[in-house]
């Protein structure tokens, strides 16, 4: 067989292919023929990473060099993908996790016209293309096709159904809110060029380690990265776009808004990993703004009673848990989780999508109840999701959280044990408002009208085997890294990235924690993940919450106001900026400028043409006083 | 004879041509001192190419000094192709206003 390499390529071309033939055929081609090429473009791909995978497993990295993309004096930027474990894992997630959305989808979109249906889909393999152009580019500029393209079918799925105003608000506001985060990542680029001279990976990593780098210059550059990574991946202060961004389907949310653009930002920091261990200070943003993010929006999530914005907030707050995991050199650590939470995330958000079909697009957790009687099969994989998410001891988000947990315990960072105790805090949080979540919708009696509890139904099975496989995947995912304490040995993921982290190893310190210390406290945090559980369970089933939350709810609930913060002293000033630049400034100066230089005109010709007099002897005069005056200036004045 | 002489005269002559046409009405006298004027500057051209030519040959150079007399043929040439169109516009003036005096003629700013 041919060399693995030699058809990396196909992995985006495919999902490519798919967009043009759906985009362009949407309105002569049938569901099942839009529904099988989407489908089957993303399976082949994923086909196609298992076997890349495979390979790299072997101990085969490669950059494959396609073409000149830039080529420019000194400056060439090639269009190259890397493969190495990094991204051969994460194009497992993408197209994985990606063709079980684009299964579900198939379902849940299927009351769609065809032409609508068509556009769906299209849109969703652009995603997935770009998604892979961005895991797989070997060089920032590559990185940065695939950033700006998924931001773009971010923006358009969320603005799927355009005709609501509402909702293309939503995605005006991701879009701009990513742009952003674009800008400061571009800056950066400029940055690594000017010093570097260009932006492959290997040559800026290389430049790094060597020490070439100016410490303002890495701090700098670090910190641009991150603010592009605050944007795509929804940290303080550019996350409130996300819960918006719950506008677009349910699969969507899924796909995009969970499991993979949002974890664009850990991605592209996971993999300057090296840059950013040799910059402390950015490590010790990143991991404040990731803890303050973290404990934020769960706080958040605490009190919302939209299915949706409950796990939109979940997933701002997850998110910040993976960044937290960067700041402390957790690289693999923030990666696992990453991974998990993809699974589980995605699964319980088409859980979400299952509820709302079956409730005929109701999303208020309020209207909901007692749906476990309806919908066994939901209900037992949103139960999964919960259990692994609120990290019970035996389930993925247990492992990927306890990586992080003891990460942050052995980092070198000053505050470590404020930041654990706060990180604990922050996943009792999770467990809570989950627990609230599952208790609320799935236990109780049923609080709708009785038209919705006629209607209620399972999902069919194209939507149900997904569920049931991203929850296999949700309870199994978490075995390829179990903690070195608990059985050694079985650290696979660890293992198989280390190469990628083994520079950022070297300059990394950690502190040694013994085996009794991290069993006491994986112990301690377990048992009150388990008590907050039962506790969220046992007060949810029996009280819901009905009425609207007063004193320090209503702040939890109205997001702590940080929308209207933003509206105040970002979006108010701007409009009254731009309202004054188009009323005041355009009409008396711009028009004023525009308007005297014609009057002056008009009023200078009118003197001028006085001069005109018709009189021969008087032009006579006039020539000879213009050309004695030109004799005095060009014998006397001129030096 | 000095160079001196030479430019002295040019320079009066040349000096009654532009009193003559700022202080003429008479189209005819305009016409003349015009011409007094071009004739000045040609007699300084030959002047100076005599000069320089006789510099020419004390230095080995016989040629020196030719571009002024080629100017003063230039300057003839155009000088009767402004006579002929001058004095035709003269006589039309005078078909049309009879007279020759150009403050009669302000009609060019309409």
């Amino acid at each position: 067989m041919k060399n693995f390499l030699d058809i990396v390529f196909l992995i985006p071309l495919l999902p490519l292919v798919g967009f043009v033939i759906i985009g362009l055929g949407r309105k002569y081609l049938t569901k099942g023929l839009i529904g099988i090429l989407g489908c089957g473009s993303v399976l082949v791909s994923f086909l196609i990473s298992i076997w890349v995978f495979t390979e790299v497993r072997n101990g085969n990295n490669y950059v494959a060099n396609y073409f000149d993309f830039i080529n420019v004096g000194n400056l060439a930027i090639p269009f190259a993908f890397q493969i190495d474990q990094l991204s051969s894992l994460f194009l497992l997630i993408i197209t994985g996790v990606g063709f079980l959305i684009h299964v579900y989808s198939t379902s849940y979109m299927h009351g769609e016209e065809d032409e609508h249906f068509g556009r769906y889909f299209s849109y969703l393999n652009l995603f997935v293309f770009s998604m892979l152009v961005l895991v797989m580019g070997a060089n920032y500029v590559i990185m940065f096709i695939g950033w700006e393209g998924v931001g773009l079918c971010s923006y358009l799925l969320i603005g799927y159904w355009f005709k609501n105003t509402e909702y293309n608000k939503a995605a005006n506001k991701a879009f701009i809110m990513n742009r952003i985060g674009d800008l400061a990542f571009l800056i950066a680029i400029f940055w690594i060029i000017s010093r570097v001279g260009n932006v492959n990976f290997q040559d800026v990593f290389t430049h790094a380690q060597a020490g070439k780098f100016s410490t303002t210059d890495l701090s700098a550059i670090t910190i641009l990265l991150f603010i592009g990574a605050t944007g795509k991946s929804a940290q303080i202060p550019l996350y409130t776009w996300l819960p918006d961004a719950m506008a677009g389907p349910t699969p969507v949310s899924a796909l995009i808004h969970a499991a993979t653009m949002v974890t664009a930002g850990i991605y592209m920091i996971a993999r300057s990993n090296i840059l950013y261990s040799l910059s402390p200070v950015t490590m010790n943003i990143v991991a404040v703004i990731g803890l303050a993010t973290a404990l934020l929006a769960a706080t958040i999530a605490l009190k919302q009673n939209d299915i949706k914005k409950v796990l939109a907030y979940s997933t701002v707050s997850q998110l910040g848990y993976m960044f937290l995991a960067l700041g402390c050199g957790a690289y693999v650590a923030a990666i696992f989780h990453v991974m998990t939470h993809a699974f589980f995330k995605a699964l319980l958000f088409l859980g979400s999508g299952s509820v709302i079909h079956a409730m005929g697009g109701e999303q208020d957790i309020r209207k909901m109840g007692g749906l476990s009687k309806h919908m066994k099969v939901t209900h037992a994989t949103f139960l999964i999701g919960c259990f692994a998410i609120a990290g019970i001891p035996g389930f993925s988000g247990f492992f990927s959280k306890d990586a992080i947990k003891d990460a942050i315990f052995a980092s070198a960072f000053a505050a470590s044990p404020i930041f654990y105790v706060l990180a604990i805090g922050a996943s009792l949080l999770t467990a809570f408002y989950m627990f609230r979540l599952y208790a609320t919708t799935f236990r109780g009696r049923f609080r709708g009208t009785h038209e919705q509890e006629h209607h209620l139904h399972e999902s069919p099975s194209s939507m149900t085997v997904p569920l049931i496989i991203l929850a296999i995947l949700s309870v199994i995912g978490g075995y390829v890294d179990v903690p070195e304490f608990i059985a050694p040995g079985v650290q696979f993921l660890e293992d198989f990235l280390a190469p990628v982290f083994s520079s950022s190893r070297a300059v990394l310190k950690t502190n040694e924690v013994s085996h009794q210390t991290e069993w006491m406290l994986t112990g301690l945090s377990a048992l009150l993940t388990i008590a907050t559980v039962i506790y969220a369970w046992w007060r949810y089933s029996r009280k819901p919450d009905m009425e609207d939350a007063k004193g320090f709810g209503k702040l939890l609930q109205h997001k702590w106001y940080v929308d209207e913060l933003y509206e105040k002293i970002i979006v108010r000033p701007l409009n009254a900026l731009g309202s004054f630049l188009s009323e005041v400034f355009e009409k008396t100066i711009v028009d004023g400028m525009v308007n005297g230089v014609g009057r002056l005109v008009n009023y200078g010709s009118r003197q001028l043409r006085l001069l005109q007099s018709g009189q021969v002897g008087s032009y006579v005069l006039l020539m000879v006083v213009g050309m004695l005056l030109f004799f005095v200036f060009q014998f006397f004045l001129r030096k | 004879m000095p160079i001196n002489y030479y430019i002295f005269l040019s320079i009066a002559l040349f000096c009654i041509g532009i009193v003559g046409v700022l202080t003429r009405r008479n189209a005819i006298i305009i016409f003349m001192c015009i011409e007094l004027m071009l004739n000045a500057v040609n007699l300084l051209l030959v002047a100076f190419s005599k000069m320089h030519y006789l510099r020419g040959v004390a230095e080995g150079n016989p040629s020196a000094g030719t571009e002024g007399q080629l100017f003063v043929f230039f300057i003839m040439v155009v000088a009767a192709a402004e006579v002929s169109v001058g004095l035709a516009i003269i006589i039309m003036m005078y078909r049309n206003i009879h007279s020759v005096d150009v403050n009669f003629l302000n009609r060019l700013k309409h």
